[in-house]
């Protein structure tokens, strides 16, 4: 039989999918060991302990300091910061994105200035940022607007465009105005499409984030892992990588839900 | 009572002639099908009368005004493809078009208003054979139930020219025979002039009152770019179809009940409908 007709089956599946994170903790945990054993003062691969021991300070030991859990107040103030860059963005996208996908004049206006936008690279503007807009949360949030809202708008832009334009006669047909035609025909259809589109935006989210917050910040995740870098603290830095790692996944996985709920008839299958 | 007059009528595109000189004139209540080979115009000619499109040249009068230059809800179309929406149901796409038309501003309506066109979509929606299938979206239904959807969700305009553009083009022979007879049906039973757009002379001639075939007279390729499409053969059907008034030829007689008697009623209509009687 040929590979390609070869299909796992159930309960192969998850199997399957656990085996390389399998793999991943071995070789990590083989490396740890190897070198431990050599040098037991070892700080490039902690033991699990040595990290559990840390991830019990960080998240549920008050600092000494200011008393904060640390854990906590830097998820905090991150996700404040990503969810409000993500959330403008996206209402940048939806206003910008349907002008630009139903309207010819917006379009002739403003598409090959969103394509220059979308093109400057955001982490060059940190510094602008920081001289004009503080080094607060402003700038930072602004950085994640600057870098996700272009391709966001691109791309809305580019479903929208995209529709039929059957449908478009169609709505036309059935009474309906410029506005209608945006809000009733083109917005629902494009929706499915801009959660997408944010689910995939949410990794340069976190790396505009992170990088803002490496530069100048008073907490936050990326501020903690450079601040305890400088200590050569991987048994910090690594839970906290997979900290971060399993807030996207979690944001990813709710997006997918939002929009398998409320986008029934956008489901691959078409079975709502 | 909706005629078309076309007047010297002529499309171009750039350097391209497609149609020339097509002059028309549709009685009101006619059933017009358009035939002709692929890449004729007749399309483009459909486009024209929705509004779709402007002629280079000419003029197209309903009811003796000038066309409005955008499509509107005086003209209801069907497509082969992508004639309803897939974001709503059934029952939302039929409501879609009274809903914007009674809110200008939200597109939805609600409360008392909503269930009198609730029920109207429903009834519409049963007469064409999709009584059950309200909640369904239109990926869940089969070809020729998406096609009879767009028909309701079109009538529920009730347009005074309906066009349909290869509209059962794509639908298998058996399922093919049944919207021919709920087209027939829609016919007789609502107030509109019917242009179709059809590659099926036997569809042509099962459903229309006149057909009109569009061809190149000049068809050498050295010719093809400078010389269009017009109107090569214009056909009234004999006997000819009234509308509202179902002659025995066009009886869609059921296997088994084929007593003569049953359909020898002066105006074979399942229900009246005001302005019908032509």
């Amino acid at each position: 039989m040929r590979l390609i007709n070869i299909h796992p089956g159930k309960g192969g599946r998850p199997v399957l999918a656990a085996l390389p994170f399998v793999a991943l903790a071995l070789a990590y945990l083989i490396g740890s060991g190897l070198r431990l054993a050599d040098n037991p003062a070892d700080k490039l691969l902690p033991s699990l302990a040595a990290m559990g021991r840390m991830i019990e300070v960080m998240a549920f030991t008050p600092d000494k300091r200011t008393g904060d859990y640390l854990l906590w107040t830097d998820t905090a103030a991150s996700l404040m910061r990503l969810w409000s860059g993500l959330a403008i963005a996206t209402l940048i996208a939806l206003v910008l994105g349907l002008l630009n996908g139903v309207l010819p004049i917006a379009r002739a206006i403003l598409a090959p200035f969103v394509a220059f936008l979308s093109m400057v690279p955001p982490l060059a503007l940190l510094p602008v940022l920081f001289i004009t807009l503080g080094l607060g949360e402003v700038s930072k949030i602004a950085l994640i607007v600057i870098g996700v809202a272009p391709i966001l708008t691109r791309d809305l832009a580019m479903t929208a465009a995209a529709l039929p334009r059957e449908q478009i006669v169609k709505a036309e047909t059935l009474s309906a105005s410029s506005w209608l035609v945006a809000t009733r025909v083109v917005l629902p259809q494009v929706m499915p499409r801009l959660i997408d589109s944010l689910r995939l935006q949410l990794g340069p989210a976190f790396l505009f984030l992170i990088a803002a917050e490496a530069i100048s910040a008073e907490g936050g995740l990326g501020y903690r892992i450079f601040l305890v870098r400088r200590y050569l603290s991987m048994d910090i830095i690594f839970p906290y990588v997979i900290w971060i790692t399993l807030l996207a996944v979690a944001m990813d996985l709710c997006l997918r839900l939002i929009r398998r709920r409320l986008y029934p008839w956008a489901e691959p299958e078409g079975q709502a | 009572m909706t005629a078309l007059t076309i007047q010297n009528l002529w499309k171009e595109y750039g350097d391209q002639v497609v149609l020339e000189s097509v002059s028309l004139t549709i009685a009101p209540r006619a059933f017009v099908a358009l035939v002709g080979p692929s890449g004729c115009g007749k399309t483009t000619f459909l486009r024209m009368l929705l509004g779709q499109e402007r002629p280079t040249r000419g003029s197209i009068l309903m009811d003796g005004d000038p066309l409005p230059p955008e499509p509107g809800p005086d003209r209801g179309v069907v497509y082969q493809r992508y004639s309803v929406f897939p974001h709503l149901t059934a029952l939302q796409n039929v409501l879609l078009g009274p809903e914007m038309q009674a809110s200008r501003l939200t597109g939805r309506v609600w409360g008392m208003k909503r269930r009198v066109l609730v029920d109207k979509a429903a009834a519409l929606l049963a007469e064409v054979g999709l009584a059950g299938a309200e909640g369904k979206y239109p990926a869940q239904l089969s070809g020729g139930m998406q096609q009879r959807l767009a028909l309701a969700q079109t009538l529920m305009m009730r347009p005074k020219l309906l066009l349909l553009d290869e509209p059962f083009g794509a639908l298998d022979p058996g399922i093919r025979a049944e919207i021919h007879a709920l087209m027939r049906r829609l016919w007789h039973e609502h107030a509109m002039t019917v242009v179709m757009v059809t590659h099926d002379l036997r569809e042509a001639f099962a459903l229309a009152t006149r057909v009109i075939a569009f061809d190149r007279p000049r068809n050498r390729p050295e010719e093809r770019m400078r010389y269009g499409a017009t109107i090569t053969n214009d056909i009234a059907i004999w006997p000819p179809r009234v509308a509202g008034r179902q002659t025995i030829y066009d009886a869609d007689i059921p296997a088994g009940q084929d007593d003569l008697s049953r359909f020898a009623i002066h105006s074979g209509t399942t229900r009246p409908v005001a302005g019908a009687q032509a």
